[in-house]
């Protein structure tokens, strides 16, 4: 039961982070959600045995979150959630691919451990730059990008309807699932059939609701958009954002980064 | 399900961005033609209640488990097939933006996987097909469990060869069949339980929502079109595919040897050429990872390995080595610049 309250108090922490600001949540959120498909794309397009040239581009991340002022335990906290699942994907390299690629001294590491490796890190960079991207940006704002960007008004609408419901409703269900669990002695009661009454009730509400703030909705002039006061446009800061990022993945994408910074200072110390 | 981001290599990731993003457009604008406005609030409530189902869970009988809803069958038989894939589609867009389930990349795959099949093959063809008109709960049972079963299998054998062709686990084709599938099974007909329950449910107490509400919008078009598409659709992506998957050097060698009159360059030519060579090994999107031979783990290392990682034949721990430097280095860093620009902030307030 504490879990469902627990999602939800963290989605309204996760959103209620994009009023904050900063000099990155004033950028366009067209600025951010370009820079951050540039960054994933570059980060997954490396070879699955690439393992030290992704440490870089933990630079973007970090850097990100601090402009923003992101509290950084909540963040790492976050991404550390989803590890698990790239990890039950990532063990079975090497249980499959045992041919060793590297050995240092009697170590011998295979191509299965790496690409495990390489996997964790992958997650860590894909899902850390979602969570900062909805941490400096809100999701209305996410949504109103993604419209100018080419979306169609009917998808947006409806993702915006969606996300207005999403706190309405699963309270509504954390309450209908206490009380059933209130009442059922140990296991018993918790099946299918009470599943099955409790969701339909559920969802017959739900559905009234939503005729009836349609109708609330015509009633004051509702025409199929949605308005905003923040006024924002895509000027020179928001281009130089992107192409500074942009240049930066690409080269560090094409070089390897932590190859050149390591030879650079192993070689002026030996 | 969900396929991560990790896992995935950008080609595969972006056809199945372009495949999604063209699902979604054709769906909207069918909605938007054939449904009266009073559906798109009706769906975006109806999304939110999938979240709100999804965290409620229930005693799965004779294993002790718990599960819950997915609800892609249960909103197409609410919804109709297009109204019914948009709102998956924007649940996926929220689980990957807030709860990092998949991913930014992935969110393509995932909606395709997890929306195409129960709302345009599942729904139309096999529930519609078996439920009819007004179905007995018996008849309703059947019909909902084959449907989830099937669109489960289906979206679980899509994960499976969106993981294979993207390359990145080493996971052979066979043994991610052989446990996806029956893990999928066992989900599918849990699902399709649910989704009996619930919708009989709401038929015997509302059976207004379930008459009005399930158009089968599809019912017009032929089976035959709805492959016809599909083939269409599989030949694109395999086409895509294996242009991204072909061997690289082909089109620059291609090019040269017209330039030249002959695949041989020499002199300052070769210099361009290695350079050429080189830049577009690196730029490559998807290097051939599975379609090379390999000799031995060396060749391994330089071929598969990143070229700047591909050591001299002497020095190899010297140059891994540097990279884990590197790579400690880097990190520092960042995590330095980040702890200084943070620093500053709290000075500045």
């Amino acid at each position: 039961m504490r879990s469902i309250d627990g999602a939800i108090l963290d989605l309204k922490r996760l959103d209620l982070l994009a009023t904050g600001d900063s000099l990155i949540h004033r950028l366009d959120a067209r600025a951010k959600v370009l820079t951050t498909l540039v960054f994933i794309i570059s980060v997954v397009s490396f070879d699955r045995y690439e393992f030290t040239a992704l440490f870089p581009f933990f630079l973007y991340p970090v850097v990100t979150a601090s402009l923003a002022n992101l509290p950084g335990g909540y963040i790492v906290r976050k991404i550390g959630l989803v590890i698990p699942f790239a990890l039950v994907v990532g063990v079975l390299n090497p249980l499959f691919d045992r041919e060793v690629l590297v050995r240092l001294g009697p170590l011998a590491v295979t191509g299965g451990w790496i690409s495990c490796a390489s996997i964790i890190i992958r997650s860590v960079l894909t899902v850390g730059a979602a969570v900062i991207l909805v941490g400096v940006t809100g999701f209305l704002a996410v949504c109103q990008a993604l419209e100018k960007l080419g979306t169609p008004r009917t998808f947006t609408v409806q993702l915006l309807f969606l996300y207005r419901y999403i706190f309405v409703l699963t309270e509504e269900g954390a309450r209908a699932s206490r009380a059933r669990e209130l009442r059922s002695c140990g296991r018993k009661g918790l099946g299918l059939a009470s599943f099955g009454s409790l969701i339909g009730h559920l969802l017959i509400r739900t559905w009234l609701r939503a005729e009836r703030i349609h109708m609330a909705m015509l009633a004051r002039g509702f025409t199929g958009e949605f308005h905003s006061r923040q006024v924002s446009a895509f000027g020179w800061r928001e281009l130089g954002y992107v192409a500074g990022w942009s240049i930066l993945f690409v080269a560090l994408r094409l070089e390897n980064g932590a190859q050149w910074l390591g030879r650079l200072v192993t070689g002026l110390l030996s | 399900m969900h396929m991560a981001d990790a896992l995935l290599s950008p080609a595969v990731g972006g056809t199945m961005w372009g495949v999604a993003a063209g699902t979604i457009a054709y769906s909207s604008m069918k909605v938007k033609k054939e449904l009266d406005e009073r559906k798109i609030p009706l769906m975006g409530v109806l999304g939110a209640f999938i979240f709100a189902a999804q965290m409620i869970n229930f005693t799965i009988p004779a294993t002790g488990s718990s599960g819950h809803l997915g609800g892609g069958l249960l909103l197409a038989i609410l919804l109709g097939p297009h109204a019914a894939f948009l709102t998956i589609a924007s649940v996926l867009v929220v689980q990957s933006l807030f709860f990092a389930d998949g991913g930014i990349l992935a969110l393509g795959c995932n909606i395709f996987n997890l929306g195409f099949f129960p709302a345009f093959i599942a729904y139309p063809f096999i529930y519609r097909g078996i439920a009819g008109g007004e179905p007995g709960k018996a008849r309703l049972t059947a019909a909902a469990l084959i449907a989830a079963v099937a669109g489960l299998q289906l979206g679980a054998f899509s994960v499976v060869l969106e993981t294979v062709a993207s390359g990145i686990s080493s996971l052979p084709f066979s043994a991610f069949v052989m446990l996806m599938q029956p893990i999928h099974l066992a989900i599918g007909i849990v699902e399709g339980l649910v989704t009996a329950s619930v919708v009989s449910f709401v038929a015997a107490a509302r059976p207004e929502i379930i008459s009005a509400a399930a158009p089968g919008s599809l019912a017009g078009v032929p089976l035959r079109n709805t492959i016809l598409a599909f083939l269409v659709a599989a030949l694109l992506t395999g086409g895509v595919f294996s242009w991204f998957a072909s061997e690289k050097p082909d089109g620059l060698e291609w090019a040269i040897a017209g330039v030249t009159g002959s695949e041989e360059v020499t002199g300052t030519e070769d210099a361009l050429h290695t350079m050429l060579a080189s830049l577009q090994e690196k730029i490559a999107l998807l290097p051939g990872y599975a379609f090379r031979e390999t000799g031995g783990a060396d060749d391994k290392w330089a071929e598969l390995g990143h070229p700047a990682m591909a050591p001299e034949d002497s020095g190899r721990i010297g140059t891994s080595m540097a990279g884990a430097i590197g790579a400690a280095i880097s990190l520092m860093l960042a995590f330095g610049i980040g702890f200084a620009l943070k620093r500053q902030l709290v000075g500045e307030k």
